[in-house]
């Protein structure tokens, strides 16, 4: 291949610093951070009663966020597993805006879990009194294994891209420089590393779909092994994991566009990408639609005592206009958009992929939250704001501040590492060359 | 623990005797060791009865007050009383919502101002059939669904039956309150704001006092006062005698006045659990509100969704 060409796709995918705008987003960030952890220090001195969660609703926007990040990281597993074992080449640049998604989400899972915990404090109770037979302690051991499989599907394909970085010394800077060194500077390139590496690639992406379908089969658990109506389902494994891959496919177009967006990358994540991931969303989308009816015609249709309550709430009741607020934006309207191939193109496909994003944060709202206003005995001998939940300021803050954080993960991440793999792109041009 | 335990039992038998032997008294520690302090004698003796049967003389100066009993360490408190299961009957036919029950258990647990472990449903069946109060404590199902997921062995079910929750252990991760049907279990959202000299007690899983911030609490069976011989707090403050407490081993329940063979009770009467479809088996059992004592008078109407889902 030429060396120019060469030249030109090295410094392209460079990591570039922040414009204006991308400083913007940065302080944006950093500040919903800072509001979010002043919120939690209040709850860390008063308690949770700073929350509006009380004793019918015991788990509130905590845990519904806990069960989003849960859901968005699985797609680390999509693009980067399923995709590369069956063979499919043109997911290659986004696979690493799919692996950092997954890694951010998955941290701020665990940290959100932290959150809502009365007493934090006491976190390694888990590990010196852990009960196999808690859901919880299975969450824990397969989140944790997630997360490093996750960091090392990250890292290992990020090697050869060190070795090309450590050669731009003076457009990346002395201390990006350090850091590339001391991440990766025995990366040689020898055949050898890279035989160790592909194989070791190619068995991650084996174990991580069997952790990736435990993660979040084992978070629907959490609920499904209860008897409340609306969680006591056998569909709650197959609902929950459709619904993921979901909004982490809509996570990662929205991704692509504003990377392709702020560094320019028109050339490597092109309107075929998008056109691709787009009937991806269709497909994915069409699944969650199916698990969706299963979930909540069948119960309807016999309208059991304990169910109707809850069901009726969804369907005309107190959450009526978010349930199907939630089912429009997270699939109808993405699915009619997505079916043009002009709805297709890089810009409407980002407006489907956040409506996704948005209507399936609400949807983990409605999955956690309604349930729990509709015990099996009527709420009785409480006071009168027990009997409603609507999130106090400080849950708010210490959410949003929890998305921010992943968001500020990736930021950073993009800011420092090259988005798009160097080396595989290199490889995937030569190929496709010689082809 | 064990020279202790059988110390403190000599003790309990002897009665004030003990003060003679053992007179020191810090509350956390073991209140039965001998103090340094020297007592002198007044010279006005008291007579009283040994272990052994015998009247001895005591000078009236080595009396001394029964301390408080340190609670029973957390090792026992877990086990449970050997030989024992209990149970409890709720004599629907009795209840006129008094609430005298969920005053005293609120009182004796220093539970948080507005929170209860027991609460009195009014309840109705169907359309068409009588509504009746329905009080309810835990249940200490036999299958607890709170155990089952407990991360942290926080809540769990000892030998005699008691379901109980070691605050000093549990982390506040509100699985157990998903998890429990019967919607028994309250959290310490804030501090429960107990006075000084309880919240300075030592804390044990047996009296589940003082109650902690950022913890699960609910209704412990009183297994403190069962340990003692008494009776659970709501049984005996219920005027009309509804709850009906005892071991299932030894067959009977009592309120206090009245004492009945659990077995016959519970079939001549008809007794039931709640939701007994779900399989938790409850230690708790109701008898049907039929001829009841009361006739069924809702005062705080508006306040009340009566659902008929007691047995579904």
């Amino acid at each position: 291949m030429d060396s120019i060409i060469k030249q030109k796709i090295t410094e392209d995918l460079l990591p570039q610093p922040f414009g204006k705008k991308g400083k913007i987003w940065l302080a944006v960030l950093t500040a919903l951070c800072i509001v979010g952890l002043v919120a939690y220090i209040r709850q860390l001195s008063n308690g949770l009663v700073v929350t509006s969660m009380r004793d019918y609703v015991s788990w509130g926007i905590y845990i519904s966020n806990f069960v989003f990040f849960v859901a968005i990281s699985l797609v680390g597993s999509l693009i980067t597993a399923v995709l590369r074992l069956t063979n499919v080449h043109w997911s290659t640049p986004l696979t690493r805006i799919a692996e950092i998604i997954a890694v951010a989400a998955i941290t701020f899972a665990a940290i959100i879990i932290v959150v809502d915990m009365g007493r934090p404090e006491r976190f390694y109770n888990l590990f010196i009194h852990g009960r196999l037979q808690s859901p919880i302690i299975w969450d824990v051991i397969v989140i944790t294994t997630y997360f490093f499989v996750s960091l090392l599907l990250l890292y290992i394909p990020l090697l050869p891209d060190f070795k090309i970085l450590l050669k731009f010394k003076e457009k990346t800077g002395a201390k990006l420089n350090k850091l590339y060194r001391f991440l990766g500077s025995f990366w040689k390139n020898t055949p050898d590393q890279i035989k160790i590496s592909e194989r070791s690639i190619g068995i991650l992406s084996i174990t991580i779909i069997p952790i990736a379908f435990s993660i979040h089969t084992v978070t629907s658990w959490l609920f499904a092994t209860t008897y409340r109506p609306g969680w006591d389902s056998t569909n709650f494994g197959a609902y929950f994991i459709s619904g993921a891959f979901l909004v982490g496919a809509g996570g990662v177009v929205v991704a692509m566009y504003v990377f392709r967006q702020s560094y320019k990358l028109e050339k490597y994540i092109t309107e075929s990408h998008f056109d691709k991931m787009g009937k991806l969303l269709v497909m994915l989308a069409l699944l969650y639609l199916y698990f969706n009816i299963n979930e909540f015609l069948v119960p309807a249709f016999k309208m059991k005592k304990p169910e109707e309550e809850h069901l009726t709430g969804l369907f005309t009741g107190e959450f009526a206009p978010l349930f199907w607020f939630a089912v429009l934006t997270a699939m109808v309207i993405p699915i009619v958009i997505l079916l043009f191939k002009s709805g297709r193109k890089p810009l409407p496909a980002f407006i489907a992929g956040i409506l996704v994003v948005i209507g399936s944060w609400f949807k983990r709202y409605l999955i956690v939250t309604p349930t729990l206003l509709h015990p099996f005995l009527p709420m009785r001998d409480v006071p009168a704001n027990y009997r409603h939940y609507f999130p106090s300021w400080e849950e708010w803050a210490i959410a949003i501040g929890s998305l921010a954080g992943a968001m500020l993960i990736i930021t950073l991440f993009a800011r420092f590492f090259p988005i798009i793999p160097i080396q595989e792109t290199l490889t995937e041009t030569e190929e496709h060359e010689k082809a | 623990m064990n020279t202790t335990e059988n110390s403190r039992r000599e003790f309990i038998a002897a009665g004030l005797l003990a003060g003679l032997a053992a007179a020191g008294c810090t509350p956390k520690k073991n209140p039965f060791e001998p103090s340094d302090e020297l007592v002198k004698a007044s010279g006005e003796k008291v007579k009283l009865l040994s272990v052994d049967g015998e009247i001895i003389e005591v000078d009236k100066a080595f009396l001394k007050p029964v301390p408080d009993l340190p609670p029973v360490s957390n090792d026992v408190a877990r086990k449970g009383i050997a030989g024992k299961k209990f149970v409890m009957v709720i004599d629907l036919s009795r209840c006129k919502s008094l609430k005298k029950c969920q005053s005293a258990c609120n009182h004796m647990h220093h539970i948080h101002p507005g929170q209860n472990w027991i609460k009195v449903y009014p309840m109705q069946d169907a359309d068409h059939t009588a509504p009746y109060w329905q009080p309810t404590t835990c249940m200490h199902c036999d299958e607890p669904p709170c155990v089952k997921v407990c991360p942290v062995d926080a809540t769990f079910k000892r030998q005699d039956g008691i379901v109980l929750i070691d605050s000093d252990r549990c982390i506040g991760c509100r699985f157990c309150m998903a998890a429990c049907p019967y919607s028994t279990r309250v959290f310490n959202w804030e501090d429960p704001g107990v006075p000084k000299e309880i919240a300075e007690k030592p804390y044990s899983c047996e009296s589940s006092i003082p109650q902690k911030k950022g913890t699960v609490g609910k209704c412990d069976f009183c297994p403190d006062m069962v340990r003692k011989g008494g009776l659970p707090h709501c049984v005996s403050a219920c005027p009309n005698g509804v709850f009906l407490f005892g071991d299932m081993l030894e067959d009977s329940v009592t309120n206090g006045s009245e004492t009945f063979r659990f077995s016959d009770l519970i079939k001549d009467k008809a007794g039931y659990r709640l939701m007994e479809d779900l399989g938790t088996k409850p230690s708790v059992y109701y008898l049907p509100p039929v001829n009841r004592n009361f006739p069924f008078e809702n005062k705080e109407e508006s306040d009340t969704t009566i659902t008929d889902k007691s047995k579904s």
